[in-house]
């Protein structure tokens, strides 16, 4: 790896999905730079990122040269790439299998219906478009569904998702998790179980997570000021 | 034999794995289900996969559901040719970034063209409404060009000269619409040569057979009984058209 440069990484840490990549290149001390490109800008449908990016999504990794697109991919070659701790990505395939389970199951339970209550909560009011209640209720009835699965069939009694240690499930569940927050919803709440694997996975993760969520912190804040403007308490 | 494999061929990511234990000689015991009788509910399939979905797998004590998590711990506990699942890092994360981008794309709207198109109107007797319908076409669409020109381009296959992974689930979703009676090969050319080089490598009679049940949906659906689809309906309504 000598002479190498440092990857970079194309971010807006309102994305799950990028937090996670950030949260992955500091924790395992990965050399790395960071472009802000901003979503609420639409900086990410600029022609020059367009020819980086056809998709005109992020997260977007470049290492010395190789473009690569999608945050699970991302994760897989960077932990195999930096050779980091065997937990994140484990080399055993019965292990393997129970990470690579969880991140495909992933994007159309944990995220699709994450992303909806965004939408619905925070960037439909934002663009001004009238709120759906109907609509808003029937994804997170559905989220509730997705989060019976998360603690009784991935997590059961185990310490983290997919065993013993700390894995690539867990960082993109954890961000998941913590989108709702934007709207000062904590989904979590009523689910001690997760609670407890939450906090255990903040604990891990502890600086690069808090780092990476400031932008979920400011957000709720903004957000919980708009809702109450004489109060300063926050709603959660 | 240890390793059971539940399958519903109707199914797209059960083709994926079915072709791809088959292609690859692996021995498995081949457990057919049938999800439109809704036996994913059953109390015996929640033993094997509590996730309620196919295909799953039973490997001696070692339990897996999810078809790329499947097809990845199959291709790595038997060995299957390089090309499948390339070693090489780059070419992986290729291979790593179609099965990743293809969950939101390709897999949704060529799903939802099948129920569109054929189930909803005639299996639960409901109209898809104009624009839904249309949108619904422009999303496959989009998502098939995407697919032609990120990450086809102009390689005979998606990570190079050889098929992988990323072409085996590729075609296993792009089959699902031409289920429906919707031609998605009319008018593109590439794509449409792609598909013949992947039916080529996987060989014409297991691509064939494989695809058989959703080939013959269009006169399957005619002897459907409404009645078994009862169960679903409300969900499916609820999912697709509110």
């Amino acid at each position: 790896m000598a002479g190498r440069q440092a990857v970079k990484a194309y971010l807006d840490l309102v994305s799950q999905a990028c937090r996670a990549v950030l949260i992955f290149l500091k924790d395992n001390k990965i050399p790395h730079t960071v472009e802000n490109i901003a979503l609420r800008k639409a900086q990410q449908k600029t022609p020059e990122f367009a020819k980086l990016n056809p998709m005109q999504k992020l997260p977007v990794l470049e290492d010395n040269g190789f473009v690569l697109t999608e945050s699970d991919a991302i994760l897989k070659y960077l932990a195999i790439a930096y050779n980091v701790p065997d937990h994140w990505y484990p080399k055993m395939p019965e292990k393997r299998a129970r990470v690579d389970e969880y991140t495909a199951w992933n994007h159309a339970n944990m995220r699709t219906h994450i992303s909806s209550i965004f939408l619905h909560e925070v960037l439909l009011p934002r663009m001004g478009q009238p709120a759906n209640p109907e609509k808003l209720k029937k994804v997170l009835a559905d989220l509730d569904g997705t989060l019976d699965k998360l603690e009784n069939v991935f997590l059961k009694n185990q310490a983290f998702l997919c065993g013993d240690d700390i894995s690539l499930a867990d960082l993109l569940a954890v961000c998941e998790l913590m989108q709702p927050l934007c709207s000062g919803r904590d989904i979590l709440k009523d689910r001690p179980k997760l609670l407890s694997w939450r906090s255990q996975v903040q604990s891990a993760l502890s600086d690069s997570f808090e780092e990476a969520h400031s932008v979920v912190y400011q957000i709720r804040e903004k957000f919980t000021a708009k809702l109450s403007p004489c109060s300063n308490q926050d709603t959660l | 034999m240890s390793l059971e494999i539940y399958l519903d061929l109707f199914s797209q990511p059960c083709r994926s794995v079915y072709i791809f234990a088959k292609k690859n000689n692996i021995q498995f015991d081949y457990k057919k289900i049938s999800l439109f009788e809704g036996y994913q509910y059953s109390e015996e399939y929640g033993k094997i996969n509590l996730l309620r979905k196919a295909p799953a797998i039973k490997d001696g004590d070692f339990f897996l559901a999810e078809s790329v998590a499947i097809m990845l711990y199959l291709a790595e506990k038997f060995h299957t040719p390089d090309h499948w699942y390339p070693a090489d890092l780059q070419k992986r994360a290729r291979v790593n970034e179609y099965l990743s981008w293809q969950h939101s794309a390709i897999r949704i709207h060529g799903s939802k063209m099948l129920w569109f198109k054929l189930l909803i109107p005639k299996a639960l007797g409901v109209e898809i409404p104009k624009e839904k319908m249309d949108n619904a076409v422009e999303d496959l669409n989009a998502s098939l060009n995407l697919f032609e020109e990120k990450f086809l381009q102009d390689r005979p296959f998606v990570v190079g000269d050889q098929i992988s992974l990323a072409d085996l689930v590729a075609i296993v979703e792009i089959m699902q619409p031409v289920g429906a009676g919707m031609d998605v090969f009319e008018n593109r050319p590439k794509l449409k040569a792609w598909k013949d080089r992947v039916r080529a490598e996987i060989g014409a009679e297991l691509f064939d057979e494989a695809h058989q049940a959703i080939l013959y949906a269009q006169e399957a659906v005619k002897t459907m009984d409404p009645k078994k689809m009862e169960h679903f309906k409300p969900k499916i309504l609820r999912y697709f058209l509110s």
